[in-house]
């Protein structure tokens, strides 16, 4: 089966470039402007979006998401409504691949097989669930395969080969490998080590690899990009969306503004890179 | 769900999961530390060397055996079972905390680790953490909400006086759950060479497992010790249930006794219609910390407030092993409000010159109304698992009204 997100990177890669993947919470600050914001994400350039599930307890993720998150869910942001921003998103939209990312327990409480089917039936082509490593596949990964999702998985610098194998058994779409040991918006990532990361994963699989946590500029967009499949910008993107914000945490007029601009300018960092590596 | 297993005392399975309670919910990064620590731990517990070393600790520096004490006054208060207290407060900074903190630091000093984190609700664990720090000269970082920093001011004296950082952590409802979330980003970041120091019977396989094992202890010394003062088995055991590790360790060597009555004790708070941390009572079965438990949540799945007086029990979930003897019916949880457990706290003062903190005096509030409907023959023990000394300003301001549960 072939999803959106197989179908983009098979273009990119006849395209000889990267992806420039983006991440942003849903509902934040507001669902009206969420929307609006996704919906200027593949104009500003960016192949390929993964859209956060807010969730209170956010284990993995840094202050900038952690906040992101609680804005979301102040503003009534639930997890079917997050359903509803993508099934929105697909009324003009039906290239663009979209990735869920979040945490377990909003699925498991919504229930698992519901939640696949309401999913696919939005548009969701992937999944990223942070707190679900491959010794809980029975839980949600082997049901999403079948129901035909892509189920992506994190590969960290703790991954060695040993474990690699394990973690790309049921790895299907792209692997994203977490440039750093460490949450969402932390420490920068080395692009050389990232490239040694990168082509040791690739002795293990033949999906595209991206490359995420710790890109925050054009600069530092286009060197992943040319050491991966891809570059995901989250941080950096919820930043600027907090910056444009009233001091109540309300929507501006400048908002969406804000993030598609950078979003144009990271998408053209990414665009600057070379020929992806193979 | 009410299937009898053979043993209650087998769990969990090789994948951490005791029935459908447990597992490994953790983020790639941490899961090969994860899978490193269970072979240590399975390592280090088939080692006769890191038993005798960790026994003679117990015995000299944490101060073990523990008395299991004849509450005298009570019992003639209460006027029915005959109450013993397990005197887990007497121990070496002031609750059962100890017992395990000195295990997992015993299996990370095993693993090379030298920089150890922590949780702390009511400090207790904090304190226990930052002293086998001190003990064994490795760094030490605990994580305390901001509220519980401004509750339980003198545990964070005593940790940084033992020379921890304590880390007074903002994000969140600025409690327990929101304290272990800043470790797991503590570890994640520090994997390399860090070790989660967890204070009670949860988080990932095989967190529960093992802290159940170091606290364990305390059951097996109560056995031991009924049969020397009684010649027999307790007829019922009472604990109080935060994460749920001093009723662990106190009930799991009597799980298979069908003779033994076994009491949970959750905090109800303002009351299980209100704000409280009755994870059983009043929640369902969900994913957190990295194990399936019944878990305080909305019905889209976000964790809600828990709420007690008591910073130890404030926590919206439970050990799996919990849940899972929850489900089977070996053991009845019930709550007790603030208020009842105000009341057991001063009762328990004035009746035996007894201090309890707050978590053990929910226990005791049971206590006061199970031990009266029974025999004078029945034999009750109820586990003390900290003492008061830090809840002591808090009390005193609530008694003299100037602060409110």
């Amino acid at each position: 089966m072939t999803t959106r997100i197989d179908t983009r990177f098979a273009e990119l890669q006849a395209q000889g470039r990267s992806a420039f993947v983006t991440f942003l919470m849903a509902g934040d600050p507001d669902p009206a402007t969420s929307l609006a914001i996704i919906k200027a994400l593949p104009q500003a350039g960016a192949d390929v979006i993964e859209i956060g599930m807010p969730f209170t307890d956010p284990m993995a993720d840094g202050p900038a998401i952690q906040a992101a998150g609680l804005r979301a869910l102040k503003a009534g942001m639930t997890l079917v409504k997050t359903l509803d921003l993508v099934r929105a998103f697909r009324k003009d939209d039906d290239t663009t691949p979209i990735v869920l990312m979040g945490y377990y327990n909003p699925i498991y409480i919504h229930g698992v097989d519901r939640f696949l089917t309401e999913a696919r039936q939005a548009g969701v082509d992937g999944l990223i669930i942070v707190d679900l490593p491959p010794e809980e596949d029975d839980e949600l990964c082997l049901p999403a395969m079948r129901a035909g999702l892509n189920f992506i998985r994190l590969a960290t610098p703790t991954t060695d080969d040993r474990r690699l194998p394990a973690v790309l058994a049921n790895t299907s779409g792209f692997v994203y490998y977490v440039s750093i040991t460490g949450i969402t918006g932390a420490a920068a990532a080395n692009a050389t080590q990232v490239g040694d990361a990168v082509a040791r994963i690739k002795r293990h699989t033949a999906l595209p690899v991206c490359v995420g946590f710790g890109i925050r500029t054009p600069d530092a967009a286009r060197d992943i990009a040319r050491a991966a499949n891809g570059a995901v910008v989250g941080t950096a993107l919820v930043d600027a969306l907090a910056k444009s914000l009233d001091s109540e945490g309300r929507a501006t007029t400048g908002t969406v503004k804000a993030v598609a601009d950078l979003a144009a300018s990271l998408a053209q960092g990414v665009r600057g890179a070379a020929r992806a590596a193979e | 769900m009410n299937s009898r297993p053979n043993s209650f005392r087998s769990g969990p399975d090789e994948r951490g999961h005791f029935g459908m309670f447990g597992g490994r919910f953790v983020a790639e990064t941490l899961m090969p530390l994860i899978l490193d620590l269970e072979k240590a731990y399975a390592e280090a517990k088939a080692d006769p060397a890191f038993q005798r070393e960790m026994n003679g600790y117990l015995k000299d520096y944490v101060g073990r055996p523990s008395p299991l004490y004849f509450a005298e006054r009570l019992t003639e208060h209460l006027g029915g079972a005959k109450v013993y207290l397990k005197r887990e407060e007497l121990n070496h900074t002031g609750s059962h905390k100890v017992n395990n903190v000195l295990g997992q630091i015993m299996v990370a000093r095993r693993m090379g680790k030298k920089r150890i984190i922590a949780e702390t609700g009511a400090g207790q664990h904090g304190v226990a953490t930052a002293t086998l720090c001190a003990r064994f000269g490795l760094d030490c970082v605990v994580y305390m909400g901001a509220v519980d920093v401004a509750r339980q001011e003198p545990n964070v004296i005593r940790m940084e006086m033992l020379g921890a950082t304590v880390v007074p952590v903002q994000s969140g409802t600025r409690t327990l759950k929101d304290a272990m979330n800043e470790a797991l980003r503590d570890w994640v970041t520090n994997v390399h060479d860090t070790f989660y120091c967890i204070g009670t019977v949860a988080g990932p396989h095989p967190y529960p497992m093992m802290v159940r094992d170091f606290q364990s202890v305390i059951g097996h010394e109560t056995r031991t010790q009924m049969m020397e003062a009684e010649g027999r088995l307790p007829d019922s055991l009472i604990a109080c249930i935060g994460g749920g590790s001093n009723a662990m360790g106190l009930f799991h060597p009597f799980l298979d006794d069908s003779s033994v009555e076994i009491f949970g004790v959750e905090a109800a708070g303002h009351g299980l219609d209100k704000l409280h941390a009755a994870s059983l009572t009043g929640g369902r079965p969900g994913v957190l910390h990295g194990n399936r438990t019944y878990l305080l949540m909305n019905d889209d799945g976000q964790i809600q407030d828990a709420h007690s007086i008591s910073a130890g029990l404030d926590y919206p979930g439970i050990g799996p092993e919990h849940s899972w003897l929850h489900e089977t019916g070996r053991v009845t949880y019930l709550s007790a409000t603030d208020e009842e457990a105000l009341a057991a706290f001063q009762l328990l003062s004035r009746l035996e010159g007894i201090i309890p903190a707050l978590e053990s005096a929910h226990a005791i509030a049971r206590v006061i109304e199970l031990a009266p409907a029974r025999a004078s023959d029945h034999l009750m023990v109820v586990n003390l698992s900290g003492r008061g000394d830090k809840d002591v300003p808090q009390v005193g301001d609530i008694l003299k009204g100037r602060k409110t549960t």
